[in-house]
């Protein structure tokens, strides 16, 4: 192939090899394969099995939930922001309230509000990467991890739901707080999965962390360095594995994570196995957390008493005139933000998700960017790629774990 | 009617009610596959269809009939459809020298009784590559062509593994006769797993990988080659190399059992012929399911390892025992 030619050029006609390209095959890799985690597709050039050059291809899942941001009220915009990684969605929303809370310059989130902000977005990250096991082990043969990291899954998702009403995308968190109280019952919920999830964790880990062929399939495949990883952009656990001590909770922490007591665990191989097990400790440090939440879980309010922002409870508004206009001044037309923007960062399960948020003041977002972990972990793909195999392809999209919701938005 | 004429009869029918018991037996192989990974992974497999699941192969058949016919129009029409019917045509083609069981007069359950029975086996074995190659080279599809080239280096690099760890066999029973090496075993009150355990290694990993098995699934990894040979294959010409598959498990483990595990030889089988047709039944089953274990258990090997387990770990090992084995059995005479 010639030097710095693109093979990909031209659409279609990729096809047509000519010259000495005529040893090599042309392969798309998706938008509907199995292993591409969504809609991802990769055409690979090959030589046999090995990849000789890879080009991913993005965009078959945007929904311009960027744009349709815009088009929403601050607190309507919650809705959209939750389906961008669909497999965190408290993760995007926590991301956004707190860049909306710094713009409208509120630090007075109740403490049990707090609380179980962070205690959920933990669970959020287990889900999510309880998805991943599944999934990756699955993209590699391994077929009942898949049925054992669901049905954890499944217990996250009916809390979620007990909590929430809905399974996915809960939108449960708001500007000022939370939208409702935990109900009753809920302790003794979280007390059961806290009880339980530490060992079936153990459970699923001793499956394939030393398997022999699993180890095969993983040491050494995908391997990034830190400078590289670096310089790529990648963040979470793709750039923990690769021996960076970066994570936004211990860096530039919020909601109260520098109260936590919890590891970032680092490993130096850089390659699909230390991404492996980095999330699998990430797993267990998530559950120290939620044990620690679950120790504290202050009583009070779950949200700000601040009528211009929070509509008020039911119950007030059927008895106070005051109390009815706020409400209906909130759900017809919002409320207005203060001129300015913002970038605020969290860690997602895929890494930094952030989000930069400009106002102008009126009452909807003026520019929602979004900086999903999944889009620039995804550009080392074809890094990543290039001189391994087929199967190799497969076992590195799912150790990078993006998620496509948030890659198109 | 001359005695040829009869002969062909008998045959003909004997073969037709052995395809039926097959092609039952991989209708509920199936079933029991769904049922027990069901049980592996906290699932409880198939229940609608009739009690205890047990009418779903018919509906899975229903349902493949039902659907549509579809060839790539870029494919070969004629090799196209011939490979599944060659695939399950030489996965049957086995069961005519597999001998069931015993009969009260000595003489073996089966339709023919070759002298050279191990090498029919392992003759009609090797065809059965082609239907694959055959299949993925005809549907003019890469996929499926990656899945073709696939099986065909796994065959090859596993085929000869697999026929010294039978040669093994073959040294120690002095025979080729597959009734001969049976009775045997039981003669000598002694399986030939023992004597021959590395080959019985060697034959199991052989014939995980010859049937395309997990961990060795590779020409029809899911993940990674969509659905490997048969990608563009829909219908019943997808539910012929699915039934090529399933009896080509029963054939390898019918094989195993006779050569390595005493074909119906058990407890009581000596004075109960009738007990080795079961014997020899309970053992395949329990080789079945150990195919199914592996397969709840085991993630993938990677292509290139598998080649390298298969030339430089296998096939070392298999002549090695095949030496010893020759060394050992020319002393002992």
């Amino acid at each position: 192939m010639a030097a710095g030619a693109s093979a990909f050029e031209g659409g279609p006609d990729i096809i047509v090899s000519k010259g000495d390209e005529r040893d090599s095959m042309v392969l798309s890799m998706g938008p509907q394969h199995p292993s591409t985690h969504g809609v991802l597709r990769v055409m690979l050039r090959l030589d046999g099995e090995t990849v000789i050059d890879a080009q991913p291809e993005i965009g078959y899942l945007h929904t311009g939930i960027e744009k349709q941001a815009e088009n929403l009220f601050w607190q309507q915009a919650i809705t959209v922001v939750d389906r961008a990684d669909y497999l965190a969605p408290l993760s995007n929303s926590l991301c956004y309230v707190l860049a909306a809370e710094r713009l409208l310059a509120i630090d007075n989130i109740p403490p049990r509000a707090q609380v179980l902000r962070v205690m959920f977005a933990e669970l959020t990250r287990i889900a999510s990467h309880l998805v991943w096991l599944g999934t990756h082990g699955m993209d590699l043969g391994a077929q009942s991890i898949f049925m054992y990291a669901f049905d954890m899954r499944e217990r996250i998702l009916r809390i979620m739901e007990f909590v929430t009403g809905a399974r996915m995308h809960q939108s449960w968190f708001r500007i000022g707080g939370l939208a409702i109280d935990v109900p009753l019952g809920f302790l003794a919920e979280i007390d059961d999965f806290i009880a339980v999830f530490c060992e079936r964790l153990t459970d699923m880990r001793t499956i394939l962390e030393h398997n022999i062929i699993f180890k095969d399939r993983m040491v050494g495949v995908g391997r990034i360095g830190a400078a590289d990883a670096v310089s790529w952009g990648l963040t979470g656990p793709a750039l923990r594995a690769s021996g960076v001590n970066y994570d936004v909770r211990k860096a530039f922490p919020y909601s109260g994570y520098e109260t936590y007591d919890f590891d970032v665990p680092v490993y130096e191989g850089g390659d699909c196995y230390a991404r492996f097990i980095v999330r699998l400790d990430e797993m267990h440090q998530a559950w120290r957390i939620i044990k620690q939440a679950r120790e504290r879980f202050p009583s009070g309010p779950v949200v700000i008493d601040d009528r211009k922002i929070v509509p008020p409870p039911k119950t007030e508004i059927q008895h106070s005139m005051e109390a009815l206009i706020h409400h209906f001044k909130i759900v017809s037309a919002g409320f207005n933000v203060p001129e300015g923007h913002i970038y605020q960062a969290v860690e997602g399960p895929r890494g930094e998700m952030g989000m930069y948020l400009t106002s102008a003041g009126g009452n909807k977002p003026w520019r929602v960017r979004w900086r999903p972990p999944s889009f620039y972990n995804l550009q080392a793909l074809k890094k990543l790629v290039i001189g391994n195999l087929i199967a190799d392809v497969v076992a590195i999209i799912g150790s990078l774990d993006p998620v496509f919701g948030e890659v198109d938005r | 009617m001359s005695p040829l004429l009869e002969l062909v009869i008998i045959v003909a029918i004997k073969s037709a009610i052995l395809i039926f018991i097959v092609v039952t037996s991989f209708a509920y192989l199936m079933l029991a596959e769904r049922k027990v990974l069901a049980w592996f992974q906290l699932r409880v497999g198939p229940t609608w269809c009739g009690p205890w699941g047990l009418m779903q192969p018919a509906a899975d058949a229903v349902k493949l009939v039902m659907k549509e016919d579809l060839t790539p129009s870029t494919a070969d029409p004629i090799i196209y459809k011939l490979a599944p019917a060659l695939a399950a045509f030489t996965a049957l083609l086995a069961y005519a020298v597999i001998p069931f069981g015993t009969l009260p007069d000595g003489r073996p359950i089966a339709i023919a009784n070759p002298n050279a029975g191990v090498l029919y086996l392992l003759a009609v074995g090797s065809i059965g590559v082609y239907g694959i190659a055959l299949g993925g080279w005809a549907s003019q599809s890469k996929w499926p062509l990656l899945g073709a080239i696939r099986s065909t280096a796994q065959m090859i690099s596993y085929e000869l593994a697999m026929g010294l760890a039978v040669v093994g066999v073959l040294l120690v029973a002095g025979t080729t006769n597959l009734a001969q090496i049976v009775s045997g075993q039981s003669a000598h009150h002694v399986w030939y797993v023992i004597p021959q355990f590395i080959g019985f290694l060697i034959y199991a990993i052989t014939a995980t990988a010859e049937t395309n098995r997990a961990p060795f699934d590779l020409p029809e990894a899911e993940t990674e080659l969509v659905a490997g040979f048969h990608t563009e294959y829909s219908s019943l010409r997808f539910g012929t190399f699915f039934v090529a598959e399933y009896i080509n498990m029963i054939t390898v483990s019918a094989i195993a059992t006779l050569l390595f595990l005493g074909g119906g030889d058990g407890p009581f089988a000596g004075a109960l012929p009738w007990l080795t047709v079961v014997w020899f039944l309970a053992k395949v089953a329990l080789l079945l399911f150990v195919f199914i274990w592996m397969r709840a258990t085991l993630p993938r090997l990677r292509y290139d390892r598998l080649m390298a387990f298969g030339w430089k770990v296998l096939l070392p090992v298999a002549v090695l025992n095949l030496i010893v084995t020759a060394a050992i059995v020319a002393f002992v005479r």
